[in-house]
């Protein structure tokens, strides 16, 4: 079995566990001993399968990106989740959790989601199955992501505001997690991210893990090889990263890069650089490396980007740093918008906030011109265009004031 | 000397009051206080809670009160000092329910250490699994004389039941019924059943009813089924009322018993 991966008692090297109260005990331990069966039946695999080709849309394109590859003097790869239904990889899980939830016999869905984008994929596969949907959504964070409100709004689900604590996506996952212990008999929470009690983080990793599936034979394909020399993706709690390295985990010569969201500069108070900023505790039920006080507390993350703004990371994550098997880099607001356009006008592709900050390193790193490097695009920016706009005025305002 | 929780239980199986509070709330000194004026009123076990910024099993009211608490400036340190302030003053045992994370970080043995010294006789831990417990920490919770206190709800399978009740060295905190704490309904027929089931299984540790426990009525129904209840988000909203802190608290306990 792979050093990288979750082993019998839910730990990935000394990250993960599951350190719930009792009222979330029996479900979560339903849970770890009925997955791997349940994700594995050949029906389950059969409809998953069927799924991810027609309604999400898979193989998603192993897309060479020519000029990006000029610029940065390496063989450039983008791997398209931005092309699956509803514009990222999150489907991916939520297509999985959904069909479990079916065979658990669970009649109601919670999520949490703080940019919407898992809310959104959330509220999808419930519409699509005909099941009852509640998405926690911090209260600021509705404020700020009013598109993805209305589509979660459109496709029937109930969108619940988080007011506890700083209203983002960590008290909109307390909020989740409460609903549980409240209504652990018919409900099914499908957590977004590789984060939370096992067996979530492997559960949640496995689901998304088509990625670098696909990627593997795609690559073949392109390069008659199916190892890249990089893989690079950004992390916030880290699901498309998890499913971008999943099958390279155990191939040495695949570097794996992380990227985390700097904010405003690491040292700025200001960031989401949760393996530079954080420390070894304990955050919604996993013990893994997260952003707090010299007592605990837990410290609330900024970044431009809502999917990065997360005070901790998938303990798998934490454990491919603290082994050394990833490389930590992080990208701040600015460098991340710079990278949007870049990706705009070099390939004709708007990213998402997230992914560009995935982007924002190829210029930190230095590639041989043979390297074969894929990021992982993981999703689009349709939702972004706000804060896109705003940049782009700011931008040509500034080159105004240059003349 | 005898650690407190067990004196008391070895003195009294019946009728046993513990309210919860938050520490550093309403104000940020008024932990000692409402600890001298419970035990003025009466009461025979006080649960001190930690606030912490992600209370993953408390409702809304405690959630409030933990929020405010940290606002005000709370900390470990300032928590036991003030535990060492109230302990100057009372015999009751005093009991601290924090998250996992806060003690981690402080180091367990250090909290542990502390809590021997200010005073502290047992520590509930609700997001701590009794097998990490068992391995890491029970022998350190021994040699400080601190009890420990699992919890059980009406989803919990006999076997670990069995296990939490050999591994509980302070009491067994029943949850009644599967939620969050706060809330303000009746106690129905099937957490009566609960209750009697649990009752039947001639347990070795005392058990304590907590969650939903708010008023005089409710609070009757869990001493007949236990040893006692335990009062936590009712109370706390009490203290958020307009009063004197001293009124509020023995006003609150009088309408119970």
């Amino acid at each position: 079995m792979s050093q990288y991966q979750v082993d019998e008692s839910g730990f990935y090297g000394e990250f993960g566990g599951a350190y719930i109260p009792e009222m979330l005990h029996s479900n979560i331990e339903h849970l770890k001993n009925n997955y791997l069966k349940l994700i594995y039946e050949d029906k389950f695999q059969e409809e998953f399968q069927a799924l991810l080709k027609d309604y999400v849309g898979r193989p998603s394109p192993l897309y060479y990106a020519k000029r990006l590859s000029e610029k940065y003097g390496a063989k450039i790869y983008l791997k398209r989740e931005d092309l699956n239904h509803t514009g990222a990889h999150k489907i991916n899980n939520t297509i999985g959790q959904i069909l479990l939830a079916q065979r658990l016999g669970k009649k109601r869905i919670i999520a949490e989601t703080g940019a919407g984008q898992h809310g959104v994929a959330t509220a999808t596969v419930c519409a699509l199955m005909g099941i009852e949907c509640i998405v926690y959504m911090g209260k600021i964070d509705i404020a700020r992501q009013a598109p993805n409100v209305a589509r979660m709004r459109m496709l029937g689900a109930e969108v619940r505001p988080a007011l506890s604590g700083s209203q983002t996506l960590k008290d909109a996952t307390n909020e989740a997690i409460r609903d549980w212990i409240n209504n652990p008999e018919d409900t099914h929470y499908i957590i977004g991210s590789v984060v939370g009690p096992h067996p979530y983080p492997d559960m949640v990793a496995r689901f998304q893990s088509v990625i670098s599936e696909e990627m593997r034979w795609q690559l073949q394909e392109h390069e008659g090889t199916e190892l890249p020399d990089y893989i690079v993706a950004c992390v916030g709690g880290g699901s498309n990263a998890a499913g971008a390295y999943y099958h390279y985990l155990d191939e040495p010569s695949v570097k794996i890069i992380a990227v985390e969201a700097a904010g405003k500069g690491i040292d700025s108070g200001e960031s989401a650089a949760t393996s530079v900023l954080g420390s070894m505790g304990i955050i919604h039920g996993s013990k893994t490396l997260l952003m707090q006080t010299e007592d605990g507390q837990i410290v609330e993350p900024y970044s431009i980007s809502a999917g990065l703004d997360y005070p901790g990371i998938g303990p798998q994550h934490a454990h491919l740093i603290n082994s050394g098997r990833a490389q930590v880099y992080s990208a701040t607001d600015e460098e991340a918008l710079a990278s949007v356009l870049e990706l705009c006008r070099l390939e004709g592709i708007i990213p998402a906030l997230e992914t560009a900050h995935a982007f924002a390193v190829l210029d930190k790193m230095e590639f041989k011109k043979d390297d074969i490097v894929i990021v992982n695009l993981s999703g689009r920016g349709d939702k972004d265009l706000a804060t896109f706009t705003e940049y782009l005025n700011q931008q040509s305002g500034e080159q105004k004031t240059d003349q | 000397m005898e650690n407190r929780l067990t004196s008391l239980f070895n003195d009294k199986s019946s009728d046993i009051l513990n309210v919860y509070f938050t520490a550093g709330h309403p104000a940020l000194e008024d932990t000692a206080t409402i600890i001298q004026y419970l035990s003025d009123a009466g009461v025979d076990l006080i649960e001190v809670g930690v606030p912490y910024s992600d209370p993953m099993a408390d409702g809304e009211t405690i959630q409030r009160s933990s929020s405010i608490a940290l606002k005000n400036g709370m900390t470990l340190q300032t928590l036991f000092r003030q535990i060492k302030t109230a302990r100057a003053e009372v015999s009751l045992p005093l009991i601290l329910m924090g998250y996992y994370n806060q003690m981690l970080q402080y180091g367990i043995e250090r909290f542990l250490q502390d809590c021997q010294e200010s005073g502290v006789d047992g520590l509930i831990i609700p997001d701590l699994p009794m097998g990490i417990y068992e391995r890491d920490y029970q022998e350190l919770f021994d040699q400080y004389n601190v009890k420990m206190t699992f919890l059980i709800t009406p989803e919990t399978t006999e076997d670990r039941i069995r296990q939490a009740d050999a591994l509980s060295s302070g009491f067994i905190y029943m949850v009644s019924k599967s939620s969050i704490t706060g809330s303000a309904s009746d106690i129905s027929d099937s957490q009566q059943a609960y209750f009697e089931r649990i009752a039947a299984m001639d347990l070795k540790s005392p058990r304590l009813i907590g969650f939903g426990i708010h008023d005089k009525s409710t609070y009757q129904t869990a001493c007949a089924n236990s040893h006692g209840a335990i009062i936590g988000s009712a109370f706390i909203r009490a203290l958020e009322g307009d009063d004197s802190l001293e009124n509020k608290v023995k006003g609150f306990i009088g309408k119970i018993r």
